[in-house]
């Protein structure tokens, strides 16, 4: 269980690894969020609270372990400047089944993307662009 | 009292300041917007749409309806869009 909020890439294939080792594991579930190109843009700037970004992603990570029965968790979000094709952020969960590690993604990506104090900036070849919420985005929370 | 204001995204740009020290004797943070709106254009332009606002006290999500205390980290900011 760890959320990291960082400016650097990060290792996908290492962070996996590590959650491997616990051989209770039998399902091991990822998403990674990734810069899409499109429409001349150029990069995305992710700007965060840093007072606040670590408690909210720690408490969305408890509530998870609290609702499904899960091996281990990880968060990692990036912040700064991101050229297309990087990658943002990645969730990761680790289960004895899989039913409750798929389930415990989709509710922490859900949860992140409205809960969690992060706002993306697009850069276009013309200009600059903050990116709207969604309504899709709150509604996903009722599901849960 | 005194409270610490922080702002983000669109809202830090529009007011143009990342944070400032306030004194006020709003008693919720309805009362604190009515007051910032009316010092000046930045301001109201920032909190013209209160629908596209969200606010934090002390690091936790909070309502527009909710209590202000001497000494609280107050933040404004646009719904969030991580992930």
């Amino acid at each position: 269980m760890a959320v990291s909020v960082q400016v650097d890439a990060f290792d996908i294939g290492a962070e996996l690894g590590e959650m491997r080792k616990d051989t209770r594991a039998g399902a091991l579930v990822n998403f990674t969020g990734i810069v899409r190109g499109g429409d001349d843009l150029v990069a995305l700037e992710l700007e965060h609270y840093p007072a606040m970004t670590k408690s909210a992603l720690e408490a969305i990570e408890a509530e998870a372990r609290a609702r499904w029965d899960l091996i281990d968790t990880r968060i990692i979000h990036r912040v700064g400047r991101l050229a297309l094709g990087e990658e943002i952020m990645m969730v990761a969960v680790s289960a004895p089944h899989r039913a409750d590690a798929f389930q415990a993604a989709e509710f922490m990506m859900d949860f992140l993307k409205s809960r969690a104090p992060f706002w993306k900036k697009e850069h276009f070849k013309s200009g600059t662009q903050w990116v709207d919420a969604k309504d899709s985005d709150e509604g996903a929370l009722r599901r849960w | 009292m005194r409270l610490n204001l922080v702002y983000f995204a669109w809202v830090r740009e529009r007011i143009d300041l990342p944070s400032e020290t306030v004194e006020t004797d709003a008693k919720t943070v309805a009362e604190l917007i009515t007051e910032l709106r009316a010092r000046d254009a930045r301001y109201d332009l920032a909190f013209s749409d209160t629908t596209a606002v969200r606010v934090a006290i002390n690091q936790e999500l909070c309502e527009f309806s909710s209590a202000l205390a001497d000494g609280q980290e107050v933040a404004f900011f646009p719904p969030m869009t991580g992930g």
